[in-house]
């Protein structure tokens, strides 16, 4: 134990003592959490549009300011002919194109009925798809406000119309950095831990200061959890500057209990920190160390269930999630902080991660020789 | 006591690496006290036999018994009666002089007041008075050498090994540096050495000298001289150095 304290102490100046990495510690995280939630957004905007009016009518330009007016769509060209709004299209200058025919209104009033053209730049196939969803649903609207102003409604609408109405719960405005921001609070916390932890043994590998623990009566299992510990602590840290931003900034208020919360990220952090001990006791450079956690932090974070559901995924695939620390810690952040699950809900996850806490700091432990 | 105490005694230790053989079936002894010198052109595998004798590197067959523990069966009690200073200097360059003689003496399970009654020793032996609050890697290399001595010896180990401590030190250094390897001895630390410099090794009480893994001569510095007809140690190394195959 005293020994533990004499390892715990080294360790902490060392980290404080070294100013760039204190500062890539603490500023990073706090950066990167202001820009990523803002940038990585589903949320389709700015679409490109392209009119063809054939028509100049009333109601055409109501029908164009309408899907302006929506906030989703840019409108890069007005034209007269489909040939030069293609144009727009080839030159990258427009995503869509909605053409008006000849005669819209006249034929809406008589006849009741009318058909519109959408062409879609489908290279950016969720911008494309999207935008033409939202333009669908917009021109539906249209068409039930211009059947409600036309028609007189008969007692029995002769067309049954059934309207589903969502509610969205848990997020009900449907608001992206909600959902995304739990996540990449997750993957911050697991990216500084496992780092940090990968590359500190092997820093000593490479100055040849080990050689002088390993002749010392040193336990191994004391030196990694003298290893572990300040990469613990620091990583909590982060953890709790995060959710004050989540708060601060996107007004993420947790609902369900900070303390279930931090239950699992106490063992969450084991398991990711024993990952980047087992890491730095196979390599001998921070080269191959860096490399190595590279390579599985992408297999980690892009089947992590950040970006893509994991439902959605094959099933081998769901399989490998099934084995991903990451995968867990995104869960219970957005089951805690988002549907306010309790101790019970997430007791799964912290079983899952308790036992690869267990096998990886095993594993470390096993792995690191004071003689070879 | 009718005979003194044997600290290291190796019998037929042998290291492989793969086909290599970098130490090949060494086998001596070394009494308790004695400053013995461990000679050998680079390569000779000299490093790698110390670095078995203090349980850094498991042998591949052979047996040794340091401090009268053994080489396979109790490393961690052989660890606790050594202490090693590496031919790479490795204290901690971002701590300073205290926080590496504080940090090493708790590792090795020194009390508080043994560690500050050390540490202020220490201090005064080596004059640093003025530098206990400078970080380990601004000091010159002499003094990082015998900073690196003091703590490999901090914990009174009955053998210390040192790996080329002196490479690349002044010589009014390496004077200072035998200055302290002497007191060392007179406290009855066995010191096991390494060295390139011949003049050094006439300051052993016993030397040995590897050619090609295997250990050729092992005598007083004087009986060599004698068996080689040689001036000095410098002849006595060079007759038998040129014997080897193996080079850099």
């Amino acid at each position: 134990m005293r020994t533990l304290r004499f390892l715990l102490q080294k360790e902490f100046r060392q980290i404080f003592r070294n100013r760039a990495i204190v500062t890539l510690i603490f500023v990073m995280p706090v950066m990167q959490f202001l820009v990523m939630p803002l940038a990585a957004d589903y949320e389709v905007r700015n679409i490109n549009l392209a009119v063809v009016d054939n028509d100049h009518s009333p109601y055409s330009q109501k029908l164009i300011s309408k899907v302006i007016a929506s906030g989703y769509f840019k409108l890069t060209g007005y034209n007269d002919s489909y040939k030069d709004a293609f144009k727009l299209i080839e030159a990258d200058k427009a995503d869509l194109i909605l053409e008006i025919p000849h005669g819209f209104e006249r034929n809406l009033i008589r006849e009741d009925k009318q058909k519109l053209f959408l062409a879609v730049n489908a290279i950016n196939g969720t911008k494309a798809n999207l935008g033409g969803a939202y333009l669908g649903s917009i021109i539906g609207d249209f068409n039930a406000d211009i059947r409600m102003q036309l028609v007189q409604q008969p007692r029995f609408s002769q067309f049954p119309v059934i309207e589903i109405v969502a509610s969205n719960w848990f997020n009900p405005v449907l608001n992206y950095k909600v959902f995304i921001v739990p996540g990449i609070l997750a993957i911050l916390v697991t990216m500084i831990g496992g780092f940090l932890a990968a590359l500190n043994i092997v820093k000593e590998k490479e100055i040849g200061t080990i050689e002088q623990i390993n002749v010392t009566p040193i336990k191994k299992h004391i030196f990694i959890l003298g290893k572990l510990i300040p990469f613990w602590v620091l990583a909590n840290i982060v953890f709790t500057i995060g959710l004050i931003l989540a708060r601060l900034i996107y007004g993420i208020v947790p609902i369900g209990s900070l303390l279930v919360l931090y239950i699992f990220i106490a063992i969450y952090l084991l398991t990711v920190l024993g990952f980047g001990l087992l890491v730095s006791t196979f390599c001998d450079t921070q080269q191959q160390a860096m490399f190595i956690m590279f390579f599985f932090m992408m297999i980690f974070i892009l089947l992590g269930g950040l970006f893509t559901s994991i439902d959605s995924m094959p099933d081998w695939a769901k399989l490998i999630t099934r084995f991903n620390p990451v995968r867990y810690m995104i869960e219970v952040m957005r089951m805690v902080i988002l549907k306010g699950s309790g101790f019970r809900d997430i007791l799964p996850h912290l079983a899952a991660v308790s036992a690869m806490a267990v096998f990886l700091n095993g594993w470390a432990v096993l792995n690191y020789k004071k003689t070879n | 006591m009718a005979e003194i105490e044997k600290v290291i005694v190796c019998e037929k230790l042998t290291k492989r690496f793969g086909d290599f053989i970098a130490t090949n079936e060494i086998s001596f002894e070394v009494k308790k006290g004695e400053i013995f010198g461990f000679l050998g052109a680079n390569g000779a595998g000299k490093t790698t036999a110390m670095r078995m004798l203090c349980g850094l590197s498991a042998p591949s067959s052979g047996s040794a018994a340091i401090a009268g523990y053994d080489i396979y069966k109790e490393p961690e009690q052989i660890k606790r009666n050594v202490g090693y200073m590496s031919q790479k200097f490795s204290l901690y360059e971002d701590l300073t002089v205290m926080e590496n003689i504080r940090f090493f003496g708790g590792i090795y399970g020194l009390t508080n007041q043994q560690i500050d009654s050390k540490t202020k020793e220490l201090i005064t032996t080596l004059g640093l008075e003025n530098e206990t609050k400078k970080l380990v890697g601004s000091l010159p290399l002499g003094w990082k050498q015998k900073l690196s001595f003091s703590v490999a010896v901090l914990h009174e180990p009955k053998i210390v090994f040192l790996d080329e401590p002196t490479g690349g030190v002044d010589p009014v250094t390496r004077r200072q540096f035998w200055n302290l390897i002497y007191a060392a001895a007179d406290r009855g630390i066995t010191v096991f050495v390494t060295t390139h410099y011949m003049d050094e090794a006439e300051y052993c009480n016993r030397i040995s000298i590897m050619v090609d893994g295997k250990i050729e001569v092992l005598d007083t510095p004087g009986n060599l001289k004698k068996q080689f007809n040689a001036e000095s140690m410098d002849e006595v190394f060079y007759q038998l150095a040129r014997s080897a195959k193996r080079g850099d």
